[in-house]
């Protein structure tokens, strides 16, 4: 509770920091807050609190702990990678960084709520700022447009929501996730069609944000037309706190749904994934093709949701991390390759190994983890996945996986390709903050050694 | 501890390299590599035949998942490793008399990739052989992307895509046996064990998807399409560590992997990949004899040549599988002999067409006296290391089948016929203008051919100590095979 409270406080500063005429140290004060409110954070764990009316609204276990950690983490790095976008002046910094807090605030929410009217509302105060936030462009008719789109999605998802919450509320009559997992456990075997039907709003509202199939047809236009680091804050923290969210509602109610769940979350991340590897190899817009990109991966992410124990919520926190460090490192780099080239084009990188060794290293490092290939986080992540669905026999979604990861070989290592297998000629250096550079760095290395050494990781939830 | 450090040693050193100037990284590297090779000698010859395991090292790595790091060398391993830190330097010293560009990054990738074949012939532990495996992937790639000749792009990722598919199938494998054993751990004497108590369909399941990562290394006939476009367009380094070193990695696979692991499917599925390989042989031997392109011709020699080591290992008799791993050694051998003889000929003349060569000999006497034996090994004329393997290979095939061996006899008639061929246009007839000024061996280019020359003769003449190191581990495995009972340890 504290952390949130700290977070939402971090924002109203943000907000005020102009008026009161402290902008310029905005981003230091952000930086190092957020670090603090990560170790009041992690000081939480093995606690398990809950708050508030009758205490049934927030719930600190150690999946929100680890979950708001890495929430919190991803924040940080944004910041300290986004620094450069905000030094054109293109966009005003206070209420960028204010939007951005609130953003995190709400995906606070989403991995501590206990009761589903927080979930609503974490859902809406992390979505609502980024409303404004993907239209922050405001001469770019690109920007508005994924502006509106996101918001009219996002409204359906939200109307989707709400009526599955409803019809939950309606056959249970309670909204506090420890009240509807006891009515689930009573009446498994005759539960009422309108439960289902509700169950299947959540799905479609929740399938909005995590971007799966058949929901999923707004991410690539939205995030074509938003900011390049705005997108980056979409693709990896926002549906991290999306994850965070289903699984925990899955997760505490309907551990024991049978097999129409399971068929029903197994199609859809099926069809996540090989819709989204197909459709991103024929991109040839780097910003297009992290986004669906982002939409396979999120199809590897939905099947931790076959398998809703310990180690299904660990595999899930491994593999978020993973996923969205390395998607965090690519859009900063492309950030700074596209501006410096003015394209959103995949040849923007051709050359980039001549001119600037170390971005290339880095973005071949994410790309490789993203692959899953390898001594990387991103083949970990995959590898402790497929280890938890084999024990639960579902060898022909296994085997789809793999063939989804090769073809995403195919569009990963066009990047590759384009950085290292072309003689660009008149390419410059990119000039990069001291900063920034070393935190590329560390990134970086840090994506490879979590891939060699992961056990602190894998076993955080998993006793 | 050793094995650990030989391993490390080369990749850790490689990184030297990034300290000093852009012409001194193939010194350095060539250095370390020599270094390499003479622990890796220095271990052969403290090697004790009193266990079948030396230079065992077992640490825990990822606890709550039972990965170990686990390495230890046995006969095929010591032969393997010898075979790699050998070739290492002297695919360095190939590469001294043309400048490469980005050279730090080049050399350190090699040395990489050394360490990780290093890794992979000695892994224990079946998620560990994993990740060499791939990791020794990831440099060639590069090594092929970054210097590779025309449409380097296409065809690289080509050869990524195949070779990643494998691997993807191998881990899949690795991870249904994993989760049939009971001690939840990867170590490979314990998935022996859970391979045997398998069901068949299990088994068939392990059996194919092991098969198509060896397969596709190697590669057997029908997954070999990318290696011939791999093997013209990489850079002379790369198509040698490709063919020397990197291929062996398969058969590596089915001796140790696949032969022992699966004993129901195995009986029940060789015939089929014998089949494959025989008809690699035959298929590969006459696309060789069309071949007009020096560089592709071996390409397509080298997929007959171990059609018929993967037929040896299929079989999995003791001769057979003795002779695969002299052959896997001699081929390493004379294939990089052969690479690289094609590269001192293309620096001179630049030209890789066997129609617009000739004459060389009268130009190159000592140059053709090296060929000619390094060629004679490759047909496997006797007393040429080349022989040894090949006559145990037939040996062990022909008990298995008489109709099947006396088929994949065949190669050595194709084999002297597209070699001699070759041979006759390239080295022999008049000098044209692209001939003329063939100028004799550098003593760099020397260095590099007196060893495998003389390697060639002596394992020829007097092959039984080579023999000696692998029997043991042979048998070993054999008997490991032949248990279809649950082993105790």
């Amino acid at each position: 509770m504290n952390v949130l409270i700290l977070s939402s406080l971090l924002g109203i500063i943000a907000m005020v920091s102009e008026i009161f005429g402290f902008k310029k140290s905005i981003w230091y004060l952000v930086i190092f807050s957020l670090l603090g409110i990560f170790f009041v954070n992690i000081s939480q764990w093995d606690t398990a609190i809950r708050y508030y009316n009758n205490s049934d609204m927030i719930f600190i276990d150690n999946f929100s702990i680890a979950f708001s950690g890495l929430l919190i983490l991803l924040a940080f790095s944004w910041f300290v990678l986004s620094q450069d976008q905000y030094k054109t002046g293109e966009f005003n910094i206070s209420d960028h960084y204010a939007q951005i807090i609130f953003s995190l605030t709400g995906g606070l929410v989403l991995t501590s709520y206990a009761n589903l009217s927080m979930l609503f509302l974490g859902i809406e105060i992390m979505s609502i700022p980024l409303y404004i936030l993907a239209g922050s462009r405001k001469h770019s008719l690109a920007s508005n447009e994924a502006a509106l789109k996101y918001f009219m999605m996002g409204a359906f998802a939200t109307g989707f929501l709400l009526f599955g919450i409803t019809l939950i509320y309606g056959v249970t009559g309670s909204f506090n996730l420890g009240i509807i997992q006891q009515y689930v456990i009573d009446n498994s075997s005759n539960l009422p069609i309108m439960f289902y039907a509700g169950i299947g709003m959540l799905i479609i509202g929740l399938g909005f944000k995590v971007t799966a199939f058949p929901f999923h047809f707004w991410a690539p236009d939205v995030y074509e037309g938003a900011p390049m680091m705005i997108t980056a804050f979409m693709a990896t923290l926002v549906k991290t706190a999306a994850f965070a969210g289903f699984y925990r509602l899955f997760g505490t109610c309907f551990p024991s749904l049978g097999h129409n769940f399971i068929f029903t979350i197994g199609f859809m991340a099926g069809a996540t994934i090989l819709i989204g590897n197909l459709l991103a190899a024929y991109q040839s817009n780097i910003k297009r093709l992290m986004a669906y990109s982002g939409i396979a991966q999120a199809g590897y992410l939905l099947l931790t949701l076959l398998v809703l124990n310990n180690k299904s919520s660990n595999v899930l926190l491994f593999y978020l991390g993973s996923y969205a460090t390395a998607t965090l490192l690519a859009f900063a780099i492309t950030y700074w390759v596209s501006y410096q080239k003015g394209s959103k084009h995949l040849d923007i990188f051709k050359g980039l190994y001549k001119s600037n060794p170390i971005l290339a290293i880095a973005l071949t490092i994410s790309m490789l983890s993203l692959a899953g290939i390898p001594p990387t986080t991103g083949f970990f992540a995959k590898f402790y996945l497929f280890n938890l669905l084999l024990e639960e026999h579902y060898l022909p979604l296994v085997v789809l996986s793999v063939i989804g990861s090769l073809i995403s070989v195919y569009y990963y290592f066009k990047v590759i390709i384009n950085m290292y297998g072309y003689e660009e000629e008149n390419s410059t250096t990119i000039e990069i903050g001291l900063i920034s550079q070393l935190f590329v760095l560390l990134i970086s290395i840090t994506i490879i050694a979590l891939g060699i050494w992961p056990e602190f990781f894998i076993q955080l939830l998993a006793q | 501890m050793e094995t650990a450090l030989l391993i490390a040693l080369p990749l850790l050193s490689g990184l030297l390299t990034f300290l000093f100037q852009e012409n001194k990284a193939k010194q350095i590297s060539f250095l370390i590599s020599i270094a390499t090779f003479i622990n890796a000698l220095y271990l052969a010859f403290n090697y004790c035949s009193c266990t079948l395991f030396n230079y065992d090292l077992n640490l825990n790595w990822i606890n709550s998942l039972g990965i170990h790091f686990h390495v230890a060398v046995d006969g095929i391993s010591l032969i393997l490793i010898l075979l790699t830190t050998l070739l290492v330097p002297l695919i360095l010293l190939s590469t001294f008399q043309s400048p490469i560009k980005n050279a730090k990054s080049f050399y350190f990738l090699i040395l990489a990739m050394e360490s990780a074949l290093i890794g992979v012939f000695t892994a224990r532990d079946a998620f560990l052989f994993y990740i060499f495996w791939e990791l020794a992937l990831i440099p060639i790639y590069f090594i092929c992307l970054i210097w590779g000749g025309e449409n380097k792009n296409k065809i690289t990722f080509k050869f990524f895509l195949y070779t990643l598919a494998g691997s993807l199938f191998m881990l899949l494998a690795i991870i249904i046996l994993y989760l049939n054993n009971p001690a939840r751990t990867f170590e490979i004497e314990q998935l022996y064990q859970v391979g045997r108590t398998l069901d068949f369909g299990t088994q068939a399941i392990i059996f194919w998807s092991l098969f198509l990562a060896f397969a596709i290394k190697m590669p057997i006939f029908p997954f070999h399409t990318w290696q011939p476009d791999t093997y013209t367009t990489a850079p002379f380094a790369g198509t040698m560590l490709l063919s020397g070193i990197m291929l062996k990695m398969g058969i590596y696979g089915v001796i140790r992997w696949l032969y022992p692991m699966v004993p129901l499917a195995f009986d029940f599925y060789a015939h089929y990949a014998i089949i494959l390989s025989v008809i690699g042989i035959i298929y590969a031997s006459i696309i060789a004899l069309m071949q007009k392109n020096l560089k592709r011709m071996i390409a397509y020699v080298s997929i007959a040549h171990v059609g018929l080591i993967s037929a040896g290992v299929f079989v999995g008799n003791e001769e057979a599988l003795q002779g695969a791993i002299i052959q896997m050694f001699m081929h390493g051998i004379n294939v990089v002999g052969l690479f690289f003889v094609i590269q001192l000929i293309f620096e001179r003349t630049n030209a890789l067409d066997m129609t617009s060569l000739g004459g060389i000999r009268a130009k190159a006497p000592l140059f053709t006296l090296f060929f000619i034996i390094i060629l004679l090994s490759s047909v496997a004329v006797p007393l040429t290391g080349g022989f040894v393997g090949e006559f145990l290979l037939f040996v062990g095939i022909f008990q298995y089948h008489e109709i099947i061996a006396a088929v994949s006899g065949l190669t050595i008639v194709f084999g002297a016929a597209y070699m001699l061929n070759s041979f006759q246009k390239v080295m022999l007839g008049e000098a044209n203008e692209k001939t003329e000024n063939f100028k004799p061996l550098h003593l760099t280019e020397k260095m590099l051919l007196i060893p495998i020359v003389a390697l060639i003769i002596i394992i020829g003449v007097y092959p039984k100590p080579f023999l000696k190191i692998s029997e043991p581990a042979v048998k070993a495995l054999i008997e490991i095979a032949n248990s279809t009972i649950p082993l105790n340890h």
